[in-house]
């Protein structure tokens, strides 16, 4: 396996069921994902998945490989509007561990080819999707886009 | 959030640049990130653990080598704190204007 391309980490003060919820339940991530609402068939392995907005429609399609909850979830994304993407599918896991009173979640996004436009663009989206749902978690307010 | 340890460890420009280095190319070994660098392995080897402690950097394992990644969820979340949803469109105009304008004298 190559290594990763990106790897994001943070920590939040939640129980890791707390951010496996978050993360995996529609609802929740359409605060936190401005907008997205990120659907599958209960995170199980093998269902499909997409990230869809009412303002955006489906951002992502993909499916997920692994789910181990809370611990450990891995889908494949691959992006509907990327024109001159010559990227099949990347894979993007999310690690759950828990580090004192905080549990840390890592994120890492794969498989991505050299120099993709792709690439650029989620090194763009991951830090701040991240933040916005660590600020959910822990204030009750996530982030909200700009306009 | 503290973000005491994000600013104490970004107010030295040896680990900013230590970070510029990862932005280049992610996932660097302690080895690689010395190459060419005038700092001994044992300094830059201090300034990644402070950088690890603030959460700026990310360190995967392969095999026994540490892979080190840069992380910047922290400075997202500075960002976050400070820049009002409507004021991002227009703070990032101006950053875009400097970087265009000043691209002759220096690079971006």
């Amino acid at each position: 396996m190559s290594d990763p391309a990106f790897v994001y980490v943070v920590y939040i003060r939640a129980t890791p069921a707390r951010i496996w919820d978050a993360l995996t339940d529609p609802d929740q991530t359409e605060k936190f994902w401005f907008g997205g609402r990120f659907k599958t068939d209960g995170a199980r392995k093998g269902s499909d998945l997409e990230l869809w907005s009412e303002q955006r429609g489906v951002d992502f399609t993909g499916q997920i490989l692994e789910s181990d909850p809370p611990k450990k979830l891995v889908w494949t994304f691959q992006h509907t509007r990327e024109p001159d993407s010559l990227d099949g599918a990347t894979t993007v896991s999310y690690e759950l561990e828990v580090m004192g009173d905080d549990t840390r979640l890592t994120v890492t996004h794969d498989g991505f080819l050299d120099n993709s436009s792709l690439r650029r663009g989620v090194s763009g989206g991951w830090p701040r999707i991240l933040s916005s749902l660590k600020s959910m978690l822990e204030t009750g307010a996530p982030l909200t886009r700009a306009a | 959030m503290d973000m005491d340890p994000v600013f104490r460890a970004l107010a030295d420009p040896s680990r900013r640049a230590l970070l510029d280095r990862l932005h280049t190319e992610n996932g660097q070994t302690l080895g690689e990130l010395c190459e060419g660098l005038t700092m001994s392995r044992q300094a830059v080897s201090k300034h990644l653990v402070l950088l690890e402690e603030a959460n700026l950097v990310a360190v995967v394992w392969r095999g026994r080598e540490k892979l080190h990644y840069l992380n910047p969820v922290p400075i997202a979340e500075i960002a976050d704190r400070w820049i009002g949803k409507f004021e991002r469109a227009r703070v990032k105009a101006l950053v875009d204007l400097k970087r265009e304008l000043e691209s002759d004298d220096e690079k971006a």
